[in-house]
């Protein structure tokens, strides 16, 4: 069986696609992120991972700005 | 003639502004609903035997609690029951977008799809069955391209028929799979034997979705001890089989309806390729690059705002200096003084004074209108985030502050595009301490007279400085006290590069400036008017001004007037910071705009045509007062007091008097406190 290692999203380096697998925030936030298309079992892929400074995603053709507290939130698997 | 209304819904970036002014051109105004404090903007347009009213509401992603935006969009659409709703979609983007349109087939509207920007669609290689996919949605599609106004009247046509036809019931469209189906229907049933009238209102099925997604509002409206119980139930058993909150796994099945209509009805027969906004974004957003590409934009805009607007002011304030003049001489002489006083000093001067601005903000709004329609000031936001976040602000705020500089009451304004209230409300409460067009003037006199060449630069410099860092300093201690809370985290849609069309960009413009025009006619021209009379009444006797002067007359009808004694009353307290009642007079009247201050010491120190060695009112200024009480002026003025305007859009943005009331209260007993430890501390000098 092929081992997935998760990490917060900040950590991943640019060009990488990934899978998201949780948020760990509120229901507030996780519900604004599901509507704009973030929620478990989605793949993007990372354009821009800023040090420090927020992070860009391009999720099915869309450009996101997150913030870096949020990059750390997103836990995510590299596929 | 038919009416029939209609309620624009939509992502943030659909392009719904430009289907909004495409259906209604320039026919539109911003509307007043009770209770909503976000702008939402009207428009009319006829077509055949129908006159359809279009609402614009704000652009949301969801209808949630999340924000105030949802918030205001749900329940417009509940409240106010618009005959249909077009959700207008950025076609290249369907899936996401269509995740609003599953919400709005719950809540039952009769509903019409515009896929907006269908030519970038066919661009990305993006095919849609149309006929397919609205059967599938259960709403008719049109395709459209806003920029263009393709697409018009099938729009139109649509929005006639579905109006026109029986709705069917789409709540149960969207089906959340056998478990948590189970659950809806038991919750369903409680609120079903309840007998509230909400259910009625709302659908059943929506109300309980909503409960399940633990939605506060919805949850609060539903009372009912049972009715919570078996909610909280339903939550926790979903959250054992799911392991995973409720409304994630809503939200989950909601995108695997999207995704099953979406893989049977678009083709798409291009591969993603690197597009060309990713090429732009490579060097606008760079790490090293962004901050001063950023940088140069802002200067270019600030540079052609001051540059070309210079010609058309110029223009202005000859025209009023002329209207003035005219007056003056054509006015018959003796005859009702009062009201030839009232027009020249109070209109033409109060007024005339703020609309002599309106080519720096028509240059103003004109270049940042094209900055957001290109897509740059969301790359802005973005690049600025960082330095914005230690203020404990978020990046969009930006924005407003930068506008800021040209005039607070558009900066107010523009606060808009802040989701977070507290956010806002910082914001709000800062912009005033950006040094505006009309503190220009102030520094523009105080400095050449005060100060030798070669340290007027570096004074103005440091002025504007001061300002920014105590707009830093006082967000960070607000976030910090009153508006205490989660800085909310930056997530935000970049949208695609887009080249603005001229309509558009005029059309952003005009409003903005309309509303600056609105406030210059009627607050200012009250102000004016008023501090007009309290300059200008109680008149002294005759006898007493026998013997002097013009220059002594007018000196001492001034002191006899209202504004006069008031400045000597405040005297004792304004001494310990270097100022004289004279200027006590000034800072009372610049309350009014601040430019005033300047027109208000000219009249006190009475200069005029009547003086014979004309000497300038900044002569005059060095003679009674030292450099330190010069710079004393600035300081103090860069932060008293926000003008009468600024309060007044305050309190229409906030909703509230509590704000401009504290707005006013803070940065007076602020700007009090740093001027006088600056007096004291300068004398000690001098």
């Amino acid at each position: 069986m092929e081992e997935t290692t998760l990490k917060p999203l900040s950590q991943v380096p640019e060009g990488r696609t990934v899978v998201l697998v949780r948020i760990d925030a509120g229901h507030g936030l996780n519900n604004r992120l599901a509507a704009m298309g973030l929620l478990p079992n989605v793949e993007f892929r990372v354009i821009n991972n800023h040090h420090p400074g927020p992070f860009v995603i391009d999720l099915k053709g869309a450009k996101m700005a997150l913030g870096r507290g949020m990059a750390n939130k997103i836990v995510v698997s590299e596929v | 003639m038919k009416r029939i209304r209609v309620a624009l819904a939509g992502n943030p970036n659909s392009g719904k502004t430009t289907i909004f002014n495409m259906l209604t051109g320039a026919r539109q105004h911003v509307a007043n609903y009770p209770g909503v404090t976000v702008e939402i903007k009207e428009g009319k347009c006829t077509y055949g035997d129908y006159e359809i009213t279009f609402v614009d509401l704000p652009g949301t992603y969801s209808l949630t609690v999340y924000s105030t935006e949802e918030l205001i969009a749900r329940n417009f659409i509940i409240e106010q029951r618009p005959d249909l709703v077009v959700h207008v979609i950025d076609s290249a983007n369907v899936e996401r977008n269509l995740y609003l349109t599953t919400q709005l087939l719950e809540m039952n509207v009769p509903l019409v799809l515009d896929f907006n920007m269908s030519d970038l669609a066919r661009q990305k290689g993006l095919v849609f069955d149309i006929e397919k996919l609205s059967e599938l949605l259960h709403a008719p599609i049109v395709p459209t391209v806003g920029r263009k106004s393709e697409g018009r009247s099938q729009l139109l046509e649509a929005i006639v028929k579905v109006a026109g036809s029986e709705k069917t019931d789409t709540s149960r469209l969207v089906r959340y799979g056998s478990e948590i189906e189970e659950e809806l229907a038991k919750i369903e049933a409680l609120i079903d034997a309840g007998e509230n009238k909400i259910a009625e209102k709302y659908g059943s099925r929506w109300l309980a979705v909503k409960l399940l997604e633990q939605d506060e509002e919805v949850a609060a409206k539903v009372a009912g001890k049972e009715l919570a119980e078996a909610v909280s139930n339903s939550v926790a058993h979903l959250e054992t089989i799911f392991k995973d909150q409720p409304q994630i796994v809503v939200a989950d099945r909601r995108y695997g309806f999207i995704s099953g209509a979406c893989t049977e009805a678009i083709k798409s027969t291009v591969e993603a390729r690197h597009s060309i906004s990713d090429s732009i974004d490579a060097v606008i957003i760079h790490r090293v690059f962004g901050l001063p590409i950023f940088l140069l934009l802002m200067y270019v805009v600030f540079f052609l705002t001051f540059k070309l607007g210079a010609y058309p002011m110029a223009g202005l304030e000859w025209f009023f200096d002329s209207a003035a003049g005219w007056l003056e001489q054509a006015w018959p002489a003796g005859s009702m003084l009062w009201l030839k006083s009232l027009l020249i000093d109070g209109v033409i001067a109060g007024v005339g004074g703020v609309i002599v601005f309106l080519p720096n903000i028509l240059l103003l709004f004109l270049g940042i209108a094209f900055l957001e329609d290109t897509g740059y000031m969301a790359r802005a936001a973005f690049v600025m985030d960082r330095i914005m976040h230690k203020m404990g602000l978020h990046g969009k705020s930006f924005i407003p502050m930068l506008i800021g500089f040209g005039c607070s009451i558009p900066a107010i304004m523009a606060t808009r595009i802040l989701e977070n209230r507290r956010n806002r409300l910082t914001t709000i409460m800062v912009i005033p301490l950006m040094s505006c067009g009309a503190k220009l003037t102030i520094y523009a006199l105080i400095i050449p007279a005060f100060f030798p060449e070669y340290l007027r630069g570096p004074m103005l410099w440091i002025i504007y400085i001061i300002g920014i860092a105590l707009a830093v300093i006082a967000a960070r201690v607000l976030r910090n006290t009153l508006f205490r809370g989660e800085t909310m985290p930056f997530v935000m849609e970049l949208p695609p590069y887009r080249l603005p069309t001229a309509r558009g960009v005029l059309i952003h413009m005009w409003q903005r400036a309309w509303m600056y025009l609105k406030k210059a006619g009627t607050v200012i021209l009250a102000v004016s008017i008023i501090l007009w009379a309290l300059t200008a009444y109680p008149k002294p006797s005759q006898e007493s001004l026998s013997g002097l002067t013009p220059q002594q007359a007018q000196q001492a009808e001034l002191e006899h007037s209202i504004i006069g004694r008031v400045g000597k009353a405040v005297e004792p307290a304004l001494r310990p910071l270097g100022f004289d009642w004279k200027i006590g007079t000034a800072l009372i009247g610049a309350t009014a705009a601040k430019e005033v201050f300047v027109s208000q010491l000219g009249i006190v120190h009475a200069v005029g045509e009547t003086d014979e060695d004309s000497v300038t009112l900044g002569d005059k200024l060095v003679k009674e007062y030292s450099p330190l009480t010069g710079f004393c002026i600035m300081l103090f003025c860069l932060i008293y007091a926000p003008c009468a305007a600024t309060l007044a859009i305050t309190r229409a943005e906030t909703g509230s008097w509590r704000w401009p009331i504290f707005q006013f209260t803070y940065l007076t007993v602020l700007a009090y406190i740093l001027t006088l430890f600056t007096y004291q501390i300068g004398v000690l000098f001098m």
